[in-house]
């Protein structure tokens, strides 16, 4: 019997190594695995290379991970959130390597790493402070720039329902980055606000198939996260 | 003479959509011109977020916090929404399916080159978001932003200096002086001014040579 469902935090996250890449879904905190993070934290991981699109805000979540030492880069698009304090000050004083992305390059090459294509030409960026150090093209008369895969050892997603297969069902906003996430990592670890009998997925709503994920954890994120859709 | 508002701004462009087009609109004043667009014209506004047929605002107590924009703004959904991943909705972006994008601006130049990302004058870090990948891949990019900076320098320019965004990719500019066409082979052309304003005063207040439309 496939059972991808665990228990605690601890075999949710097991096996992660110093010095791994981690994609981190979530738009804001909409479909962002808050309890992924802070249990990420609890391990004293160190050395990431974390992917997501911004940079944290206060002092908790992926601020905290940077915060306590864990994070040597962040790859991107959006550093600048609401009170990046965390960031900022790593940045500024040389703690923390950033690579800015442009968002769809972002999500592009986590995709092409999910779909084993290596690198690939884009317009985004060609002739732009973003596009140093790149190799460029131009075809068919527009200028592109070669843009490599983001492969990653982890992805840690957020998702509305799971099955024991790791089948995941997606709200609103929230699948943003997670379903290209969780098809890009050696070991896929969902957060679901709900866990529902196999079968009980509906095939066209599975945003991502379970093939791609390793492991699920429930966790309620609190009523405001719950309520049944208006 | 009296400049147009952020608001007549967000109103001209929304007068300048028509029915059927898929719009990006980025953070700032373009988000008001959804505000300006009367429900009878149907307009698809996509959210790079995944949001495809954005609606406005919630009322109170109708708000869903799974439903927001790249602005991250709580959001309604019209009927006929739908919703996407990141890849997908940036494949949109880049495969040329939208129809319109309209970004704020720090300079725009007259080739049609645009600045909105960085200045590069500070030492905090840069922040690009989905600017880039809708300069590069928006069928059009309209630009809403005030005709000078605060300190009265001219942000339509022969050449930007701050940081591009992308390369001859903005096609027309609503600032709050005028509204300004970008052609290919000819530069500024203007379409109208604000009212009790010449063309000499508006050329005055641009570091780029401003044609007459006929």
């Amino acid at each position: 019997m496939i059972n991808k469902i665990v228990q605690t935090m601890a075999e949710a996250l097991a096996g992660i190594k110093d010095g791994s890449t981690v994609l981190i879904g979530g738009f804001g905190s909409v479909g962002q695995p808050d309890a992924l993070i802070e249990a990420l934290i609890e391990t004293g991981v160190k050395n990431l290379t974390i992917a997501l699109n911004n940079a944290g805000s206060g002092h908790v979540g992926v601020a905290k991970l940077m915060e306590v030492g864990s994070v040597r880069k962040i790859i991107c698009s959006f550093p600048r959130s609401s009170d990046p304090v965390v960031f900022e000050t790593l940045y500024r004083e040389g703690k923390l390597e950033l690579e800015i992305t442009p968002q769809g390059t972002l999500a592009e090459r986590i995709r092409a790493a999910a779909a084993g294509i290596p690198a690939f030409f884009t317009a985004t960026g060609a002739g732009t402070l973003l596009a140093r150090g790149k190799e460029s093209r131009v075809i068919d008369g527009r200028d592109y720039i070669l843009e490599t895969a983001l492969k990653a050892d982890v992805a840690l997603v957020e998702a509305w329902q799971a099955d024991r297969w790791g089948n995941l069902v997606y709200r609103g906003s929230g699948a943003n980055f997670n379903p290209v996430m969780a098809a890009a990592a050696t070991l896929t670890v969902a957060q679901v606000q709900h866990i529902v009998d196999l079968g009980d997925l509906h095939p066209h709503m599975v945003g991502t198939p379970g093939v791609y994920v390793n492991r699920v954890i429930q966790v309620d994120r609190g009523p405001e996260w719950t309520k049944e859709e208006a | 003479m009296t400049p147009f508002t952020r608001d007549q701004m967000a109103h001209r462009a929304a007068d300048d959509i028509p029915e059927g087009w898929c719009v990006n609109l980025g953070i700032g004043i373009p988000t008001l011109v959804a505000n300006h667009v009367p429900s009878t014209r149907e307009v698809v506004f996509q959210s790079e977020n995944g949001v495809i047929g954005m609606g406005p605002a919630p009322a109170k107590g109708h708000e869903d916090l799974w439903n927001i924009n790249a602005g991250k703004q709580l959001i309604t959904l019209v009927k006929g929404a739908s919703f996407v991943g990141h890849a997908d909705s940036f494949a949109m972006i880049r495969g040329g399916h939208i129809d319109l994008c309209v970004l704020g601006g720090f300079e725009v130049a007259e080739n049609g080159d645009l600045a909105n990302w960085a200045t590069g004058e500070n030492d905090t870090a840069p922040a690009v978001g989905g600017a880039m990948d809708l300069a590069a891949g928006a069928k059009r990019l309209w630009v809403i932003m005030d005709h000078t900076t605060k300190d009265g320098r001219p942000k339509l320019l022969e050449k930007c200096v701050y940081p591009l965004t992308g390369l001859k990719c903005v096609t027309r500019v609503y600032t709050n002086l005028a509204t300004i066409d970008v052609v290919d082979g000819r530069g500024f052309v203007v379409r109208d001014m604000a009212p009790g304003l010449t063309f000499d005063e508006l050329q005055a207040k641009t570091a780029a040579k401003l044609h007459q439309a006929h």
